[in-house]
């Protein structure tokens, strides 16, 4: 990885910082009512709340200062991770996304395991033989799944296996089970798209001159894929992956609420029903931050596959 | 549109898939636009003697939990999503195209400042910067729409100036500025026939996106508030009803997906 393309993520990663405080900065300067009553009920509970202490609060914060400089002070707090404290549970915002975090992560990464056990096969195998049967099953199944969205895939499992069969869990979390169905779901979007491009690439790579040397020299069908043809399907597959992390992230929030997975999109989706502004620029931060995150691992990635240099 | 394939028979076969797309989406508007014709009254209309009932004479789609009738409740929703899709990607190709012909011809600070805008949206997943809108103002319209457009604009952009890049410095380009003719013409003789058919696709998935996330954005409950319809809204609150009632819960999940697949479709099936 070379010194701008880490340059550019650190720059993304600042940004995300400058969208999420922004935005959390706009939310609390546009609540209703006085901004130091409502941060003291927030602090010391709404029965403790006289002038006296929104006074401490508004000379503390600077709240009647110029809204620029709050929102540095605002912003300088964000990157120094100092998140404050949840408004409905009073925990410290960084343990509780520290929890969470752990439980998306799981979540995540089982489904990005699962999916790349789906879709790359099978890709595979449709473009070994384009216009078989296969490849257009693998078309057509891609074609449906990315059309559904996460939380439809979601709930059509949960009648599948749930309800009707009663072998899974429907929600919640604890059971050794109960992660295989929110896992699946966004598993099966991922896949969609990452068959389609491995059997886009596996075709391109098939009619390349390298390829149809390897065969025409003599080597088998399977020895000339695992020498030449694996590597060179994979680095498209890896770029895509960056994409699908958009999906993923999205996928988190939607699928989480909606099997009750206690992690971070769960809990931003709460937060913002609860208007705990500390909560949701904490949720959101960290799931930008992953986010960019995610996307330097594939550079990376694309390094170690692919270890031609690049001209971009 | 041959130019899209590089032999004929795919050229013919992405036409295709764009023809049932389109005809597809034209089904599903005209359903939603005549919905209303075909039974009167209001979608918000409870009727507590028949909750749940199935489709039949009275009720030609059947009716949810509260006794309102899903047939006036799945058209209004297909307006709203419809409606609203329309209007962010309408927005969302002015803004991205304008922006991308304007660093593509200008070049210089002005090409930084929009990169540095169109970097600075792409910096979060598209949904996690609706959310944080619609946090601003739960329940309102325009954090929705602002929001979606924000992250629609972007891809159109990237496209326009990477194709009108090459076109602006073009002798054809340089030979019509030294006539005289102004820059509307230079776009509608020479950008909008190359960038026709790229706007279209892109709007289409844009379109697709913005359905997506507004059905999303309901289904957690922080989107479109009841009794307004609205499709991820509908699913959530028929998910308890869905052994009682499979068919009515079934609905919006059809609709939906149906709504989806046409624009995808219409887009050729190519992913993004």
């Amino acid at each position: 990885m070379n010194q701008a393309t880490i340059g550019y993520r650190v720059f993304q990663a600042f940004l995300v910082a400058f969208l999420v405080g922004l935005g959390t900065f706009i939310m609390v300067r546009v609540l209703p009512g006085d901004l130091a009553y409502r941060i003291a009920a927030g602090r010391y509970g709404y029965d403790l709340v006289d002038s006296v202490a929104a006074e401490a609060v508004r000379l503390e914060l600077g709240l009647d200062g110029s809204p620029i400089l709050a929102f540095l002070s605002w912003f300088w707090d964000l990157i120094r991770f100092d998140l404050g404290y949840s408004l409905v549970t009073g925990e410290l915002v960084r343990d509780a996304i520290f929890h969470e975090l752990g439980h998306s992560v799981d979540l995540a990464a089982t489904a990005l395991i699962l999916s790349l056990f789906i879709g790359p096969p099978l890709g595979l195998l449709a473009g070994f033989r384009p216009g078989s049967i296969i490849d257009r099953l693998v078309l057509a199944s891609s074609v449906v799944f990315r059309s559904i969205p996460h939380f439809a895939i979601g709930l059509v499992l949960i009648m599948i296996f749930s309800i009707q069969a009663g072998l899974l869990p429907v929600a919640g979390h604890g059971h050794p089970l109960s992660r295989v169905l929110p896992a699946l779901t966004l598993a099966l979007g991922l896949a969609a798209v990452s068959s389609r491009i491995a059997r886009d690439a596996m075709i391109k790579v098939r009619e390349s001159d390298y390829y149809l040397f390897g065969r025409t020299k003599g080597l088998s069908e399977s020895q000339v894929f695992f020498r030449h043809g694996l590597r060179n399907v994979s680095v498209p597959i890896i770029t895509y992956l960056g994409m699908q992390f958009v999906y993923l992230i999205e996928g988190v929030v939607v699928v989480e609420t909606l099997f009750a997975w206690p992690g971070i999109g769960h809990s931003l989706v709460h937060a913002i029903v609860a208007r705990d502004i500390p909560m949701i620029q904490g949720t959101a931060f960290v799931m930008g931050l992953m986010f960019v995150f995610l996307n330097a691992l594939v550079d990376f990635l694309n390094r170690l596959v692919d270890p031609r240099e690049r001209v971009v | 549109m041959k130019k899209q394939g590089t032999g004929n028979s795919k050229a013919v076969s992405v036409y295709r898939t764009r023809m049932i797309g389109s005809g597809l989406l034209f089904f599903l508007i005209a359903f939603g636009m005549v919905g209303p014709f075909l039974v009167s009254g209001d979608p918000g209309r409870q009727n507590l003697s028949a909750i749940l009932s199935t489709p039949g004479k009275e009720y030609l789609l059947g009716t949810d939990h509260l006794g309102r009738d899903m047939l006036l409740r799945l058209t209004a929703a297909i307006r709203v999503s419809v409606a609203i899709a329309l209007i962010t990607t309408a927005t969302a190709s002015l803004i991205g195209v304008s922006l991308g012909i304007l660093a593509a011809t200008r070049g210089g600070l002005a090409e930084r400042c929009t990169s540095l805008l169109a970097d600075t949206f792409l910096a979060l997943p598209g949904l996690l910067l609706v959310l944080l809108l619609v946090a601003i103002a739960p329940g309102s319209f325009w954090p929705l729409y602002l929001g979606i457009a924000m992250i629609l604009w972007v891809e159109q952009f990237r496209m326009t100036r990477a194709l009108v890049q090459p076109l602006a410095t073009s002798p054809a380009v340089q030979a019509t500025r030294l006539l005289g003719f102004g820059p509307w013409y230079v776009f509608r003789r020479h950008f909008w026939p190359e960038l026709q058919a790229n706007v279209l696709t892109l709007s289409a998935f844009g379109a697709a996106t913005a359905i997506l996330s507004v059905a999303a954005l309901g289904f957690i409950s922080v989107g479109i508030r009841p009794p307004t319809p609205e499709l991820g809204q509908m699913m959530i609150e028929l998910l308890p009803y869905y052994q009682e009632a499979p068919l009515i819960f079934l609905q919006p999940i059809l609709i939906l997906f149906l709504l989806v697949l046409s624009l995808n479709l219409i887009a050729g099936g190519k992913i993004r």
